[in-house]
């Protein structure tokens, strides 16, 4: 007849999610839920009312070319500074971890890229990369007309490319760092007695063994290369010249906050949500086979 | 225990003074004003704020820069949406469509008259008055920081090619900027286009030639204006424009290159530019030592007659939804900014112009414009008032002009970049402009422009 007052197990775990899910809700589920009220809605920027238009919003977005075009430089723009960002940390974080010297040193300095706000990062690559005063300023000088981001749409993609990438370039290294550091020295060892130099060590042991971060760095670089690109674009060429940068994240701002377009500038968030989940599903389905967990 | 009684009689007490003293140190109403100037201009507006708040006792406004027009009006929106808005806020030029149809303003002429107060309209400049009253003339908003385009000229450069004037004529501008270039010059003019220069590249240019913009009187009339740049003389000036760029009599100075234009023009590497009186002061604190240099009005295309520039800048628009001492508070704010001792205050201490009549001659009578760093700026006046203004030069009143201006210096990218040739950059201008105003017509179904 003992009787104890017990909480089921279900009950105790939903408790103890709670605080957490409140919180999603709050800042994800429900401002989500907003957007896409407000991308089948025409809003007025002052609130006086809005008018339900069902599925317009997006197909005057899908037929305009500009939005394709941003489209394609948002994954230009992802493809190669993921690309770009990944490999030099990846070489890097290589070399830093064979201990050549000074490596403590650059364990430390590599990290501070990332730790620089983008605006601030942006300002100060505007300044190296401008034609007439910056540092490409001396190659102008050398092939005339050779530079020039205010008109040349690939020049200003390139430059919002390495600005983006030196950012990333200090945050895939910690992580790389850290998967070479996790590598049993011993592995290393028995294959350096075997006789393979330091390129077959890299293909044979280390690479392998490191895939599920690079996995998992791929994914979060391609998923930040479509947001955390904002502030880079807004300081660096505002989307210009002729829409060459305009990416997506930014179409969404100036759209909506310049031109107090809110329901198009859902609409788009929409579809950038959805091509993130897309490329996400697509990388776990497709990428992740030839990943090995240890 | 007794600490938190005596503590207590002590507020009790201190309630009760407050409560006594109430009739005669009564609080001020405060209110709040937004603006979106920074910097130095910032400073300016503070100090403007400080006076008022001396010059009497039963207000006191609150001044808060938000950095520029653009965030103004987004944090504003945001405020407003919540219930928290100013009780007075500063517009810029291009806003004033969305404003007058949000529905959130409460008229400034209504305002001054409840409050008691009397304005005379007919003292604004025309061309400042009609840019922000409705197609009736009733002024919704008050014309606060103003400006005009005008032609900076480097006297210095002229002399070297033997001329003592600007040119008053585009066809003047072509022949002098190739006697520069062969004089030596590396940059006869410079100009941008892709930040918000459609505002003296195309808007300054059609009002002045009496080009339209857009149809229905540049969207004076209805939200049905659609765009029309690509047929008219306006044209024929971005093709000489480009003629001169692919000759390089003309260089593209912005500050993402290096240099922007004003700190071309003041450095002596460019000998022209288009720019507002705004930059005067600008350029006179940081030119290079001993140039000589000039303001004229923007040129025409030979047999012209001028009609009066466009006014750039903002205006003061008062929220609804706040109190009747709030809006007594604001009306006596706006009518202190309105004395001409505010304007030559206000104009002293930035490059902006006078708006009305009597601010200008008494800034005139005071002798303003004879003295150095000042002189020239009366050229602004001069543009704004070249003529009565037309249906078509009282301004512009689109729809999302942000995105229009926005979507200008696209095209002008892909002009001057050789993507597409002057006649098809136009083009997608327009077709892409008249998306941007369908969208804002769908979106305030059967609304009218006041």
């Amino acid at each position: 007849m003992e009787k104890r007052v017990t909480f089921s197990r279900s009950t105790i775990g939903i408790l103890f999610a709670v605080p957490q899910l409140l919180l999603i809700f709050t800042f994800f589920y429900w401002p989500a839920g907003q957007a896409v009220y407000w991308s089948l809605t025409l809003q007025q920027p002052w609130g006086g009312g809005n008018i339900w238009v069902g599925l317009d919003n997006f197909r005057s977005i899908l037929a305009n070319a500009d939005y394709w075009n941003s489209i394609t430089a948002s994954l230009v723009f992802a493809g190669i500074s993921t690309g770009l960002a990944m490999f030099i940390a990846l070489v890097l974080a290589a070399l830093t971890d064979r201990q050549l010297a000074g490596s403590r040193l650059y364990r430390v300095v590599l990290i501070w890229p990332y730790g620089i706000a983008a605006p601030a990062l942006a300002m100060a690559f505007r300044f190296i990369l401008a034609p007439e005063a910056g540092f490409m300023a001396v190659v102008n000088q050398v092939w005339p007309g050779f530079w020039d981001p205010g008109l040349d749409g690939a020049d200003a993609m390139a430059s919002i490319i390495v600005a983006f990438s030196w950012k990333y370039v200090g945050y895939n290294f910690i992580f790389f760092l850290a998967a070479f550091q996790a590598i049993p020295r011993s592995l290393i060892e028995a294959a350096a007695m075997d006789g393979s130099g330091v390129i077959r060590r890299f293909r044979d042991i280390q690479f392998p063994l490191i895939t599920p971060t690079i996995f998992f760095l791929l994914v979060i670089n391609i998923t930040e290369s479509f947001q955390d690109s904002f502030g880079i674009v807004d300081i660096m060429t505002a989307g210009g010249p002729a829409n060459a940068t305009n990416l997506m994240v930014y179409k969404i701002y100036s759209d909506g906050f310049k031109g107090l377009d809110y329901s198009g500038a859902a609409a788009q968030s929409i579809i950038l949500m959805l091509l993130i989940i897309v490329l996400t599903i697509f990388q776990f389905r497709f990428i992740e086979r030839r990943v090995h967990y240890r | 225990m007794t600490m938190i009684k005596r503590g207590l009689a002590a507020l009790a007490v201190g309630a009760l003074g407050t409560a006594l003293a109430m009739p005669a140190f009564a609080e001020p109403v405060k209110f709040d004003f937004w603006f979106g100037l920074s910097g130095d201009l910032a400073r300016v507006v503070d100090t403007m704020c400080k006076n008022f708040n001396e010059s009497q006792k039963d207000y006191e406004v609150v001044c808060t820069s938000q950095g520029n027009y653009d965030a103004t009006l987004q944090n504003t929106i945001a405020a407003f949406r919540a219930g928290k808005q100013p009780t007075i806020v500063q517009v810029y030029d291009v806003g004033t469509a969305t404003m007058m149809l949000s529905g959130a303003y409460k008229p400034a002429d209504k305002l001054m008259e409840e409050n008691g107060y009397k304005i005379d309209y007919a003292d604004y400049f025309p061309g400042i008055a009609r840019y922000y009253a409705t197609s009736k003339g009733e002024m919704l908003s008050f014309p606060f920081n103003s400006s005009t385009a005008l032609m900076y000229w480097n006297k210095d450069a002229f002399a070297k090619i033997g001329k003592t004037e600007a040119p008053k004529t585009w066809e003047d501008v072509g022949a002098d900027l190739k006697a520069m270039k062969d004089a030596g010059y590396e940059c006869p003019m410079a100009i941008n286009i892709s930040a918000n220069e459609s505002w003296q590249l195309m808007e300054q240019f059609s009002a002045i030639h009496n080009q339209p913009i857009a149809t229905k009187n540049n969207g004076y009339d209805g939200l049905d204006a659609r765009l029309e740049v690509n047929k008219t003389k306006f044209v024929q000036y971005v093709t000489d424009l480009k003629k001169w760029y692919d000759a390089g009599l003309i260089k593209i100075k912005s500050k993402d290159l290096g240099q922007d234009m004003v700190q071309a023009f003041a450095s002596g590497t460019c000998q022209m530019i288009l720019t507002s009186v705004g930059d005067h002061g600008t350029v006179g604190r940081t030119q290079k030592e001993g140039m000589k240099w000039d303001v004229a009005e923007l040129p025409v295309y030979a047999g012209t007659a001028r009609k009066n520039s466009l006014v750039g800048g903002a205006s003061l628009w008062v929220l609804s939804g706040k109190s009747d001492a709030e809006y007594k508070g604001a009306a006596a704010f706006l009518n202190f900014i309105h004395d001409p001792k505010t304007a030559l205050f206000w104009s002293t201490n930035t490059g902006y112009i006078p708006v009305t009549k009597s601010g200008f001659d008494y800034m005139k009578a005071d002798g303003f414009y004879d003295k150095a760093p000042y002189k020239g700026r009366e050229v602004a006046i001069a543009s704004l008032t070249a003529s009565e203004p037309t249906e078509i030069t009282r301004g512009v009143r689109l729809g999302n002009f942000t995105q229009i201006r926005a979507e200008f210096g696209t095209q002008m990218q892909a002009i001057f970049a050789n993507k597409v040739s002057v006649q098809e950059g136009l083009d997608t201008l327009v077709k892409n402009g008249d998306a941007i105003l369908d969208r804002f017509q769908q979106t305030y179904p059967g609304k009218t422009l006041p």
